[in-house]
């Protein structure tokens, strides 16, 4: 078992977990969460991948993540914020109006 | 210098759209002005290029006009925008100009206070104008488009009073049936550039000799321009347009469907002789039809009532003559023909205009002047007519004039020029030649019936009792048309033939008939007789305008000949009905079963098809998202097998 084996185990867990929880949570912030989740793991991975062969462009990747990651927050946010405030509930399921 | 050669186009455009434009402001005298002055400055141009025609040298036939626009040029075929003078283009430039002048100054007079008094005179320019495309133009695309734009004029005219529905289906049946000769043109014009490769006449002519005589190609060709012809100029099959015609005004019926526009196949004809001269079996075919329709319209003009329908008859009987004499070589007599014929035809159909005028004369000074109900007579049935001719002097003279002329009394215009084709049948085809004989009787015989209906005898209703002279306007182009009607002979008289040889540089030294004096003596005599018979057969027949017609002892004869011989009542009841039946069966289950069928089904399958889809859109969002992991699951496995693979 080599050293990098550690790191990608707990990032494919976080992954799964992510998954997990944006099939089956309904609250749109618990599912906002998870994606945040799976960002992460995603990241964790590729620092991983960057220690094991030395090179930062896996590191570099990781910052345009985290950069692209607090911008959804806060369009993401915003827009969780106005539908509880049309629909009194931040509900997904309750958001169907557009379905064929 | 150009723009000279094209003027006698441009002047009755320019009236047009004066007349079009500021035609409100002008009123009724200043509009006729425009339109009349235009026309006569087409004349004089015309009366100008006739001369220069004439001064040419030796051994050329056209004065040179290169506008130098080439119209259409489309891999090998070019058109150019080109005119034709020579002495044929001339001569025809005059007879529509010099009539058509004359027709306008006379429909300032006739159509005084109609409601659309502008729109005619648009009318009328547009057409000398397109009738002057018709005979100036140097190939035969061109040509078509004059053609067809005679063709709407005329459409436009015989519709011209169209509140009344008879009137706008005359219009429309006539469009219809020139549209059948107009494809047989067209399809000529194809096959010209196919056989020819130019539609040029210069160039198409020159080339005809390298084919032989009665060469298929060249049978085709001139078969399919004599349909044109019948269409235009009213020949069996086609001729059942011409006399429903009549519904347009006066003035049009002499200008365009007596005068001008109908000439337009003989025009074409004659223009292209050469073709016809290279195929001797079409010949044969025209000449047997122009006969053919002269003895059946003749017939049917003896037995009409309507004194404009008797001049229609009368007209597709004379434009069988012409047609025959075009079909048997003797092309001379028939430009001859044509231009007496032009003089004495809208000589009586103005007449019969002026007559028309005269008899509604009662009705108009009483309109509105006191209640009288009475049911309004037939102004144009001949049995309400009856001694005019102490009541219109003037017109009976010129009508007189024209009705002799047109029977072919010595020495009158039309005695030369028919006497000219009967001697050229009896030399080259004798059936025609016995039919046009007859006809000869027939035409004496209906035109004596009609002089004796309309101007002997009492009056036989209180409009004809009360009639009054029409103005001058109407009666001097009536005189100047009757002189022409009379001295028209002396064109070409049988040993000077100064038409014949004026036309020689275009038709070719034609071979001059002599002429025949037994002949001439023998249908004269016959005429002369027949107009005696007609004088003693309805002098006495009329005494009340409802009493039987003396040839009613004929029959069902007499039926089926007043009803033209049921020709009208086969197109209505085989070709029209046909045609209705399968726009009803193309309508009621071609369109709705077929053509509806494959629209509505298309969108029901789309409809259905989509229908299933729309299940995915579900609106859970979480069902989207499982979604997209499937996807990109899908996605990844698809790239690690294919790496693995690799």
């Amino acid at each position: 078992m080599n050293t990098i084996s550690p790191y990608i185990l707990l990032s494919a867990v976080l992954f799964t977990m992510g998954v997990i929880g944006f099939l089956t949570r309904r609250n749109a912030i618990m599912i906002f969460m998870s994606v945040e989740l799976m960002l992460n793991s995603a990241n964790l991975a590729f620092v991983a991948f960057a220690h094991q062969w030395g090179q930062l462009d896996g590191q570099m990747f990781v910052f345009f993540v985290m950069a692209v990651a607090a911008a959804e927050v806060a369009v993401g946010l915003a827009l969780i914020v106005t539908v509880f405030r049309t629909k009194q509930s931040a509900n997904v399921d309750e958001l169907n109006q557009l379905k064929g | 210098m150009q723009l000279f050669y094209i003027s006698p186009i441009l002047f009755p455009l320019l009236g047009l759209l004066i007349n079009a434009t500021l035609g409100k402001r002008l009123g009724e005298r200043a509009i006729g002005a425009v339109a009349s002055l235009m026309v006569i400055a087409a004349f004089i141009v015309s009366a100008m290029v006739f001369s220069q025609v004439g001064a040419l040298p030796e051994g050329t036939s056209a004065i040179p006009v290169d506008l130098g626009i080439p119209w259409i040029q489309v891999g090998t075929l070019t058109v150019p925008f080109g005119l034709q003078l020579d002495a044929l283009s001339a001569t025809m430039m005059l007879i529509v100009t010099g009539v058509g002048a004359l027709i306008h100054i006379y429909s300032i007079g006739y159509m005084h206070g109609d409601p659309r008094f502008q729109r005619f005179f648009v009318y009328l320019n547009l057409f000398i104008a397109s009738m002057l495309v018709l005979v100036m133009s140097n190939n035969f695309l061109l040509m078509f488009v004059g053609w067809e734009l005679v063709g709407l004029c005329s459409y436009l005219l015989i519709g011209f009073w169209f509140n009344n529905i008879k009137n706008a289906e005359a219009g429309r049946k006539a469009f219809v049936v020139n549209r059948i000769g107009d494809v047989g043109f067209i399809l000529a014009i194809m096959a010209i550039f196919v056989a020819f490769g130019t539609l040029t006449f210069t160039d198409v002519f020159s080339k005809v000799a390298t084919f032989g005589v009665n060469a298929p190609i060249i049978v085709g060709i001139t078969l399919l321009l004599f349909v044109g012809a019948t269409g235009k100029s009213a020949q069996i099959p086609l001729f059942v347009w011409l006399p429903d015609a009549m519904a347009g005004p006066t003035p049009v019926s002499a200008l365009i469907h007596a005068a001008t526009m109908v000439t337009a196949g003989i025009y074409m004809m004659t223009r292209a002789h050469v073709l016809f001269a290279a195929a001797p079996d079409t010949q044969t075919v025209v000449a047997v039809v122009g006969a053919l329709t002269a003895f059946v319209a003749g017939s049917v003009a003896l037995t009409q009532n309507d004194i404009k329908k008797v001049l229609a008859y009368s007209t597709i009987s004379q434009l069988g003559f012409m047609v025959a004499a075009a079909g048997l070589g003797a092309y001379v007599a028939s430009v001859f023909h044509l231009a007496t014929h032009a003089f004495f035809k809208a000589l009586l159909f103005l007449a019969a205009g002026s007559v028309i005028h005269g008899m509604e004369h009662l009705s108009h000074s009483k309109h509105g002047a006191h209640g009288d109900h009475k049911e309004p007579i037939d102004p144009q049935d001949m049995r309400n007519m009856g001694g005019l001719r102490t009541k219109m002097p003037v017109t009976f003279i010129v009508f007189l004039i024209g009705s002799l002329a047109l029977a072919g009394i010595f020495p009158l215009a039309g005695f030369w020029s028919k006497d000219e084709i009967i001697v050229a049948a009896l030399s080259k085809n004798i059936l025609v030649f016995v039919l046009l004989g007859i006809t000869a009787v027939f035409t004496a015989f209906y035109v004596g019936r009609q002089l004796v209906m309309v101007f002997f005898g009492k009056p036989r209703t209180e409009d004809a009792a009360h009639a009054a002279e029409s103005s001058p306007l109407m009666t001097i182009p009536l005189i100047i048309l009757a002189v022409l009607s009379a001295i028209g002979g002396a064109l070409n008289l049988p040993g000077v033939g100064s038409l014949g040889n004026w036309l020689a540089p275009v038709l070719g030294e034609a071979e001059a008939e002599a002429f025949q004096i037994g002949v001439a003596g023998f249908f004269t005599v016959l005429s002369i007789a027949a107009l005696a018979g007609a004088w003693a057969l309805y002098r006495n027949a009329y005494a009340k305008a409802d009493d039987k017609d003396p040839l009613q002892k004929l029959g069902p004869l007499y039926t089926f000949i007043k009803r033209a011989w049921f020709i009208d009542a086969i197109y209505k009841d085989v070709v029209v009905k046909l045609f209705y039946a399968a726009c009803s069966f193309l309508a009621r289950v071609f369109d709705i079963g077929g053509i509806d069928g494959v629209v509505n089904g298309a969108g029901t399958l789309v409809q259905k098809a989509s229908g299933g889809l729309r299940k995915a859109q579900n609106g859970f969002v979480r069902s989207y998202g499982l979604m997209m992991l499937v996807g990109v699951v899908v996605i990844v496995a698809w790239f690690v097998y294919s790496a693995g693979a690799r």
